[in-house]
């Protein structure tokens, strides 16, 4: 299980059942609008929350800049950055020009041969949306979580990945404090593949850890099918 | 778990003015500018409204936002299609403008409650 070396801000060091060092709400405004109309559409009968989430989830590439499939790319082409973002991946995603809102602690953990690694979150408000795009619709599920603990190989089968059995699981809760990246293995026949197009094979789900990173990109090989 | 299904056709959102787009279709700046997509087009299908009433809605808040001295740079795009959207809502449905008012009131109450970390819910007896 996770068993990182988490750096806790000093000022997360004491919790009196409410965050008095977030300067910012919660939840926008505008936020909170959309949640009170969802919520009264849904109770009145007028929308289908799961037809809402299916829709929503489509346009999971379309949300937030995704930096984080260009730090991957980044650090696929450039080993420097790769041993930075290892190290400090606050400062390393920082360098693309975001931060996120809360400023929140990010932890990269990456996928080699022997260790695969699979994120849970409670999906409050925090979630990283900014670097890794939009939260997928299954992520949120109690079940999904718990399961994920508990069966991640299974968890990982129902996404289409199979791993060797000797591929160690490691399972990241994330927290108020540490988000974390997983950083994918590099595809093979990548090579010459300019940085740009590989961060366009970085999915949402690979950085999740629930699928690996393959080449040609899924869509191509359906539709070569 | 991982089959995308397919959006079905769009509404003609290219007819709305300025809709910020790239090659394939609407983006997002953040989450809640999906969600307040999402829930127009669902709307929509479910007949709630046409789609010109809605380019006609969208329309005249854009304008009347410009008019109140909107710089229109693009990042307030979705704060004038959520107020055009919750005014037909209005318009349409028997929800009124208190209750909604009210029900912003208790996300906020939710939202400064629920411990960091822990998804936010709203109480069955604040449903109100």
């Amino acid at each position: 299980m996770a068993g990182a070396d988490h750096h806790h801000d000093h000022h997360h060091g004491h919790h009196h059942g409410h965050d008095h060092d977030h300067e910012h709400p919660r939840l926008g405004e505008l936020e909170l609008r959309v949640k009170a109309l969802e919520s009264l559409l849904v109770e009145k009968g007028l929308v289908d929350p799961a037809a809402l989430d299916t829709f929503i989830d489509i346009y999971e590439t379309k949300v937030g800049p995704r930096n984080g499939a260009a730090v991957v790319a980044r650090a696929w082409v450039d080993p420097a950055f790769r041993d930075w973002l290892l190290r400090d991946a606050s400062a390393a995603i920082k360098s693309f020009g975001f931060e996120g809102r809360q400023g929140e602690h990010m932890v990269t953990v990456e996928n080699t041969n022997q260790v695969h690694n699979l994120v849970v979150c409670t999906l409050c408000s925090c979630y990283p949306w900014p670097v890794l795009g939009l939260p997928p619709v299954w992520y949120k599920s109690a079940p999904f979580r718990s399961r994920a603990v508990i069966d991640p190989r299974g968890v990982l089968a129902d996404f289409g990945t199979t791993l060797p059995q000797d591929v160690e699981i490691r399972v990241w809760d994330s927290t108020a404090e540490v988000r974390y990246l997983v950083l994918p293995q590099r595809p093979s026949g990548t090579e010459g593949l300019p940085e740009a197009e590989l961060a366009a094979l970085v999915t949402r789900n690979a950085m999740i850890g629930v699928e690996q990173v393959v080449y040609p990109p899924r869509n191509a090989r359906e539709a070569a099918e | 778990m991982t089959a995308v299904a397919s959006p079905g056709p769009l509404p003609p959102f290219e007819a709305l003015p300025r809709i910020p787009v790239d090659r394939d279709g609407p983006v997002f700046r953040e989450p809640w500018e999906a969600q307040a997509f999402a829930m127009t087009v669902k709307l929509h299908e479910s007949g709630l409204f046409s789609w010109p009433e809605w380019a006609s809605a969208l329309s005249s808040e854009i304008e009347a936002a410009q008019a109140a001295g909107d710089p229109d740079l693009g990042d307030t795009y979705y704060r004038h299609w959520l107020k055009a959207l919750e005014g037909l809502v209005l318009a349409k449905t028997e929800l009124t403008a208190d209750r909604l008012a009210r029900r912003v009131q208790a996300w906020a109450r939710a939202a400064e409650r629920a411990p960091h970390g822990e998804p936010i819910l709203l109480p069955e007896d604040e449903r109100d």
